[in-house]
């Protein structure tokens, strides 16, 4: 079994040239154990796969990697060093977007509207600033709706700017959803199951863009779907019972006897 | 016909007041899924605190001022310190802690203020027109009512549509969860979100006032009216409680006019009821989305 955690605990020195990476982290609920001593780096302009079974902890992973969930154990590094009190409202602030499973859109706002909100942590105008420049917001307004209309436009959603979530097919909505986590420039992307619902054209297209993306961003992909993990991922982590099981690339990871066992093999067995 | 234009003018100045206040419970159930039953005891406080800066010599307008600024200010505190605690519990906490809220602050308004009647002053006359040497009930206190109504309308509403913080407290109030995840500071939001409210529950305290009697308890059928209107507009959606608002205001008024006065209680309850069974959504609210 080759487990590859790293020998970094939380109080070695960790790996400065990683982006973002948790390290030895644990978390219970209540008698379950969701994960134990996961560690996991993410290198500049890398797509990290996350993969495991269900209920193998992928989820509770990455909301410990956006402040959702407090790990019992273990720690958070942002560029190497850690995150202390990471909060869901501070990660946008930190240059890091997450999309949700599911789309998550704003259903009584439009598309345009959604995602002028995540464009929007370049306004970090205090707030009794931005209550007292009203006047002056017409402007930030209109940047603001710029910005949006340039990441709807990279998604090719910006025909649907002016229409409310609801009204759109799913893909759609996927795509507006991505727009959003994009629109605040992050530097670090975290996709939770980007391709549930897709079609299997979609999901080729999602493919190509996340490599587009690797130039101005890292990316950490938790998903189901093998074909797109091992055709984007330049590292994949294989997460088992909560436990990292293999942390490899794609062709490491393929032929490890333990993700064969755990993941691959069980799959197999059912088609 | 000449009646008919009375009352009709007469529903229209209550209307509005009644549209602010359901202005005021719809902003606060958006955000923060509260009925705030302590509005209307809310509003008389602060209706209270203008009335003792004007007994004290100050004209009407600082009274207003006073008034609205102590709206926002009660919204902002009570927001953070009493709902706060039980946001995302079970909600008929917060029903209770509003409830509660309601008989507290009419409790210390009659200990502070007594609960003798006091008239409060109007800023404009209260004679009505003289249209073609008819006296029609219309005052310019009337039209002051409308036009302050409709102005802080319109600021909401370009606070909500055309700037940055009204998106964040729109995005805040449609999914908490969410916005934090976009870097929205939730709870700054809801805190805002509390205190417009107030503000503009104040000024429909204050509106209704003027000309008229105060007492601790003198907000409390304009309570019942403006959640008929509310629920009549839908809860959620702001145009609906003013159409709400305006749409109680004419209905009583006529009832008041044309069947006597003593029937408006019985017939805004019978709106309630009305609604709620052939319409629970109320009138503006967007269906339902059906998952299938």
């Amino acid at each position: 079994m080759s487990v590859s955690t790293s020998p970094t605990g939380p109080t070695a020195s960790p790996d400065v040239s990683a982006v973002f990476a948790v390290s030895g982290v644990g978390v219970r609920f209540g008698g379950l154990v969701a994960l134990d001593d996961v560690s996991l780096a993410v290198g500049p302009g890398q797509v990290h796969g996350v993969i495991g079974p269900n209920g193998a902890g992928k989820t509770t992973l990455f909301n410990v990697c956006c402040g959702f969930v407090r790990p019992d154990t273990g720690t958070v590094l942002r560029h190497g060093r850690p995150v202390r009190d990471l909060r869901p409202h501070r990660l946008s602030g930190m240059g890091i977007a997450r999309t949700l499973q599911g789309v998550g859109l704003f259903r009584g706002l439009t598309v345009v509207e959604n995602v002028m909100v995540g464009a929007d942590r370049h306004r970090r105008a205090g707030f009794a600033a931005t209550l007292f420049a009203l006047a002056r917001s017409d402007r930030d307004e209109r940047a603001l709706r710029e910005r949006a209309m340039a990441a709807l436009t990279e998604l090719g959603a910006d025909g649907y700017a002016d229409r409310l979530p609801g009204s759109l097919p799913y893909p759609v909505q996927k795509r507006v959803a991505l727009a959003r986590a994009l629109a605040g420039e992050p530097d670090l992307l975290l996709l939770d199951e980007p391709a549930s619902g897709l079609g299997s054209d979609e999901m080729t297209e999602l493919g190509e863009l996340i490599r587009t993306l690797t130039d101005r961003m890292s990316v950490v992909l938790v998903e189901h779907h093998m074909d797109l993990v091992m055709a984007v991922c330049d590292r994949i982590t294989v997460l088992d019972f909560g436990k990292v099981v293999a942390d490899g690339t794609p062709d490491e990871v393929r032929d490890d006897p333990a993700v064969i066992d755990a993941y691959l093999g069980e799959e197999a067995t059912h088609s | 016909m000449q009646q008919f234009l009375n009352v009709t003018l007469t529903g229209l100045g209550q209307g509005a007041v009644y549209a602010a206040f359901a202005l005021a419970l719809v902003l606060i159930w958006r955000s923060t899924r509260v009925v705030n039953f302590a509005q209307g005891a809310m509003a008389m406080f602060t209706t209270y605190l203008a009335l003792t800066v004007i007994e004290g010599g100050q004209s009407y307008w600082v009274g207003l001022v006073v008034a609205l600024v102590a709206g926002l200010v009660l919204g902002a505190v009570i927001e953070r310190l009493v709902i706060r605690p039980v946001e995302g519990g079970p909600e008929l906490n917060a029903v209770i802690v509003t409830l509660g809220l309601f008989v507290a602050l009419q409790a210390l308004a009659a200990i502070l203020f007594g609960s003798t009647f006091r008239s409060f002053p109007a800023p404009f006359d209260l004679r009505g027109f003289t249209v073609g040497g008819v006296n029609i009930a219309f005052t310019p206190n009337s039209i002051y009512i409308i036009v302050a109504v409709v102005v802080v309308m319109l600021a909401l509403v370009a606070l909500f549509r055309f700037t940055d913080l009204g998106l964040k407290m729109r995005a805040a109030a449609f999914s908490q969860e969410v916005s934090r995840l976009l870097g929205v500071p939730v709870g700054r939001m809801l805190t805002l979100g509390w205190a417009l409210a107030a503000g503009v529950g104040s000024l429909s305290g204050l509106l209704i006032a003027g000309g008229s009697l105060v007492f601790p308890a003198y907000m409390d059928a304009v309570i019942v009216y403006g959640f008929v209107a509310a629920v009549l507009g839908g809860l959620d959606s702001p145009a609906g409680a003013v159409v709400g608002g305006l749409t109680i205001g004419l209905l009583l008024s006529y009832v008041s006019g044309y069947l006597g006065s003593e029937l408006v209680a019985l017939a805004a309850l019978a709106i309630l009821v009305a609604v709620l069974l052939v319409r629970p959504q109320g009138l503006f609210a967007r269906t339902a989305a059906r998952r299938v």
